[in-house]
């Protein structure tokens, strides 16, 4: 009956001023307060990786510098140095020096390993986003219309998400990778570059979209059947209004619980793909890249590997436990014994 | 190195000697090292198992005791590799007719593998199968045999009429040569010159084995797993030189594990023998840790950057000089492992091959050797060329050097002004796949080992147009480079090396310059062979030819 009393803003699931508990229940867990204040710091520092690059470390983190040399503790060292030892074969990029240069060392390719890694997580991130974006976008939209028209419309827009669904992940996103990765994407007017970070984004954003259009769609289907949408259709309210106004608001939450989790798996899946040289192409650092990079070191420098796995594990754990506390903290059932 | 002409006959008693010395070295049925499994690695297989069509180092070394030529490398230590000792021959045969005319007299009660005996046709028809597979060498190594041109022409259709004539019954192949051909032997004793059954079919076989007559055959062959040698049951000792019987039983031959992996399981004694160089992070570690268990050899062999000439911006050789001159020839060697197992150079032919003369144009200040890059000189070449911005594609392979060294490219690439990318795909296709022009591969990372111990095994091979087919994965010189003058230069160094090696030599030192300031490719260091063994492994032999001769290892 809402749009016969009051006009069409009456009826969100969630009444004017509702987020304030929401917000409140967030900056009460200490959990979640936590794992913000983390991604927060990760964010900042991937985002100044040129300032830092450029200023602090004063290196270039995609240029070789093989033959290079640096002053440390005010002695000249080589960045890759020979092995004097046995039968003196080999070389080894130099370890965490501590100065600003080289902090947490050197690759095989003699660049400054604490630059890429801050470069790395500004790729990692941002084709995260990207993708989650991307995801959430298609797989809202999709699910949305699925679930509200039914009929033929939602068989059609099912059997391509089952079809989706049906491979694995992983595989799936892996073989649009190894096709891609040579010639790049093009779809009618829609092209991106081999190289382009969008690449990975578009393909790990259309492999995920059926984890968010099925639950969005399973709840849509209910909506349609709840009073206040019989109602509005019944009085003629076109239906992108509905759409719009009654039933996206209403599945809202379920969008934003599902926006941390699936940036944490997203980046989980970029790095793999990364790591298996076919998402972020060299010398592009992403930190799956890093991590294939440091593959060749574990035995010399297994710094190189490790730090993009920590700062992987570091990010991912955030972003799953602000997930879990925006899922707790928008909990209708537990609004109620909170407040 | 002597006339060939005139060398023969001091060749034959030398020959014989150390014949009767090298009997030794084959083992006896009742030798304690005698049986066990040799088991051997390699980040994956190199492609076809054809030996008349594989043109890889890896299974040329793994050829050598599976199949036989007519005459064949000696299955020695170091340089003594390079002698050329009669196989399923009785004897190196004398030239007649000025050089053109050779009649080789096969040895007799030799089987193939599968039983049959092997007879004069076989041979014909294996010469004709060369042809007929497109075999990468059949424009370079056999076409003086008459009629190969037709064959080079119309493969399909290849009689050799007239060239390779056998005769059964007396057990004869006559081989008559359109010229006299100084290096006509050691591309008899090619692998890809390989003898198999006349019925072996006119195609690429795959990974199907084909029977041979060495002491091995190929019992399975799985390019992502394994390939597994035993016995030839039908094999018996003709000569130790030519094809000593091997020690082990059986030898696996197993692909798949990365090269770390393989070093760890050299070191925990799960493998006797890698194939792949130790990666540079282990060579420490296997330096200190593992000392008497590393064999370090000399290679006639080069690692180099191949820039196709026929595709921009490379078809420009002001870019082609400009990448010469940027690459950082010491951190290259550094990637590789260091100054005791790379030395920088410049130029195709490396030492120990005749021809040889110290000579680098590409370096600050152009002399005899490589002293440091001039990024300079080389960016005002790009400049001057116009083709700053555009994009290019490296390719390399996947094994941790190869790797390395495409990803060190792309960064010169990038100072220079390109927009530069890189891929590394599978040592298991990479080779054929930078030869096809089909794959329109701008530069690419490989290397290059010899065949056989002559300046036209780098510069006629690599260079010449014969060795150039568009659109085929037997393109060897992936350059494309077709320079009427320089293939003038060639044909004339090899017609003078037949009678006066010594003016020869200095005729390959002119092309060998020459073709260094055309610049096809970007030679970057001659490498040694570093071979990290199992402790349980003795005897091992390190042949200047093909290599870890593994039929004269032992395991027990």
């Amino acid at each position: 009956m809402t749009h016969l009393v009051g006009g069409p803003a009456a009826t969100p699931a969630y009444a004017p001023g509702l987020w304030r508990p929401v917000l409140r229940r967030l900056r009460a867990d200490r959990g979640a307060l936590a794992a913000a204040v983390l991604l927060l710091a990760i964010v900042a520092l991937c985002l100044a990786a040129p300032l830092y690059a450029a200023r602090i470390a004063q290196t270039d983190p995609f240029r070789s510098n093989i033959s290079g040399q640096i002053t440390v503790n005010g002695a000249a060292r080589a960045v890759i140095e020979d092995n004097a030892e046995g039968l003196g074969l080999g070389q080894t990029p130099i370890g965490p020096t501590g100065a600003a240069s080289y902090l947490l060392g050197a690759d095989s390719q003699g660049r400054d390993v604490a630059a890429r890694l801050l470069y790395g997580g500004r790729a990692s991130l941002l084709i995260a986003t990207v993708a989650t974006l991307l995801c959430m976008g298609l797989g809202g939209a999709l699910g949305v219309v699925a679930g509200y028209f039914g009929g033929v419309v939602d068989a059609v827009l099912s059997r391509l998400l089952d079809v989706l669904w049906a491979f694995p992940v992983y595989l799936l996103a892996i073989s649009l990778s190894i096709v891609a990765v040579g010639s790049g994407l093009h779809l009618g007017p829609l092209v991106i570059d081999s190289g382009n970070p969008l690449l990975p984004a578009f393909i790990i954003g259309l492999v995920g979209v059926p984890y968010v259009a099925r639950p969005v769609r399973a709840q849509v289907q209910a909506l349609r059947r709840s009073d206040f949408v019989l109602a509005a259709i019944g009085i003629g309210v076109p239906t992108p209004r509905i759409l719009l106004v009654d039933v996206l608001p209403n599945v809202s939450s379920t969008l934003l619980v599902l926006v941390p989790l699936l940036m944490a798996i997203n980046m989980l899946t970029e790095s793999a793909l990364s790591f298996l040289s076919i998402g972020v192409q060299a010398p592009a650092a992403s930190w799956g890249t890093i991590i294939q990079d440091g593959l060749a070191l574990l035995y010399t420098r297994p710094l190189v590997a490790l730090a993009p796995g920590l700062a992987i594990m570091l990010t991912v754990l955030s972003l799953n436990l602000l997930g879990e506390a925006l899922r707790d903290a928008l909990d209708p059932r537990l609004a109620g014994r909170r407040s | 190195m002597p006339s060939f002409f005139q060398a023969r006959p001091l060749a034959a008693l030398t020959l014989a000697l150390v014949c009767a010395a090298a009997q030794a070295a084959s083992p006896a049925a009742n030798d304690p090292h005698r049986g066990g499994t040799l088991r051997l690695l390699a980040g994956s297989g190199a492609g076809t198992i054809d030996p008349q069509v594989n043109y890889t180092l890896q299974f040329a070394n793994l050829f050598q005791s599976v199949y036989d030529g007519l005459l064949a490398f000696k299955k020695a230590p170091g340089t003594a590799a390079f002698t050329i000792v009669p196989d399923l021959a009785e004897a190196i045969p004398q030239p007649e007719n000025g050089g053109k005319r050779y009649v080789f007299k096969l040895r007799s009660g030799i089987q193939f593998s599968n039983g049959r005996p092997l007879t004069a046709e076989d041979v014909a028809a294996s010469f004709r199968r060369i042809f007929k597979v497109s075999s990468p060498t059949s424009g370079t190594f056999y076409n003086r045999i008459v009629g190969a041109p037709a064959c080079i022409k119309t493969p399909a259709t290849c009689t050799l009429a007239g060239g390779v004539v056998a005769d059964v019954k007396a057990g004869t192949v006559t081989f008559n040569l359109l010229e006299a051909d100084s290096e006509f032997f050691d591309k008899i004793a090619f692998p890809h010159a390989s003898i198999l059954p006349a019925d072996t079919p006119a195609k690429d076989v795959g990974v199907a084995p084909v029977p041979g007559t060495g002491p091995y055959q190929i019992a399975s062959y799985d390019p992502k797993k394994l390939l597994k040698l035993t016995r030839n049951p039908h094999f018996r000792l003709w000569s130790a030189d030519a094809q000593p019987d091997g020690y082990a039983d059986v030898i696996d031959y197993s692909f798949g594990l990365s090269d770390e992996d393989q070093t760890t399981a050299i070191a925990n004694g799960q493998a006797d023998w890698k194939f792949d160089p130790v990666p540079a992070d282990r060579l420490p570690e296997v330096s200190q840790k593992y000392p008497q268990q590393l064999h370090i050899s000399p290679l006639t062999a080069m690692y180099y950057i191949a820039m196709n000439t026929r595709l921009a911006p490379f078809d420009n050789p002001k870019v082609r000089q400009a990448v010469n001159l940027a690459i950082d020839r010491n951190a290259l060697v550094k990637i590789y492992g260091g100054s005791r197992l790379a030395t920088p150079t410049c130029q195709v032919l490396p030492p120990g091959i005749a021809g040889h003369e110290p000579y680098c144009p590409w370096t600050k200040n152009p002399g005899k050797t490589w002293t440091a890059p001039d990024l300079e000189r080389a960016r005002q070449l790009v400049k001057a060329s116009g083709t700053a911005g555009m994009k290019v594609l490296v390719n390399s392979n996947d094994v941790a050097v190869e790797k390395q060294i495409g990803i060190y490219l792309q960064s010169v690439l990038k100072d220079l002004g390109y927009d530069a990318t890189v891929k590394a795909i599978s040592s298991n296709i990479q080779f054929n796949y930078i030869q096809n022009t089909q794959n329109q591969v701008q530069i690419s990372v490989t290397t290059w080992f010899q065949d056989y111990p002559a300046p036209a095994d780098f510069l006629n091979v690599l260079f010449s147009c014969a060795s150039f087919r568009a659109g085929s994965d037997s393109s060897i010189n992936i350059s494309g480079l077709c320079d009427q003058g320089l293939e003038a230069d060639l044909q004339r160094a090899l017609a003078t090396g037949i009678t006066d090696p010594k003016a020869a030599a200095a005729q390959w030192a002119a092309i060998d310059r020459k073709v260094t300031d055309v610049a096809p490719v970007a030679v970057m260091f001659n490498p040694k062979r570093l071979d990290f063994v199992s402790k349980r492994l003795g005897n091992y032999t390190f042949g200047a030819q093909f290599y870890f001769i593994y039929a004269l290892a032992w395991v027990k």
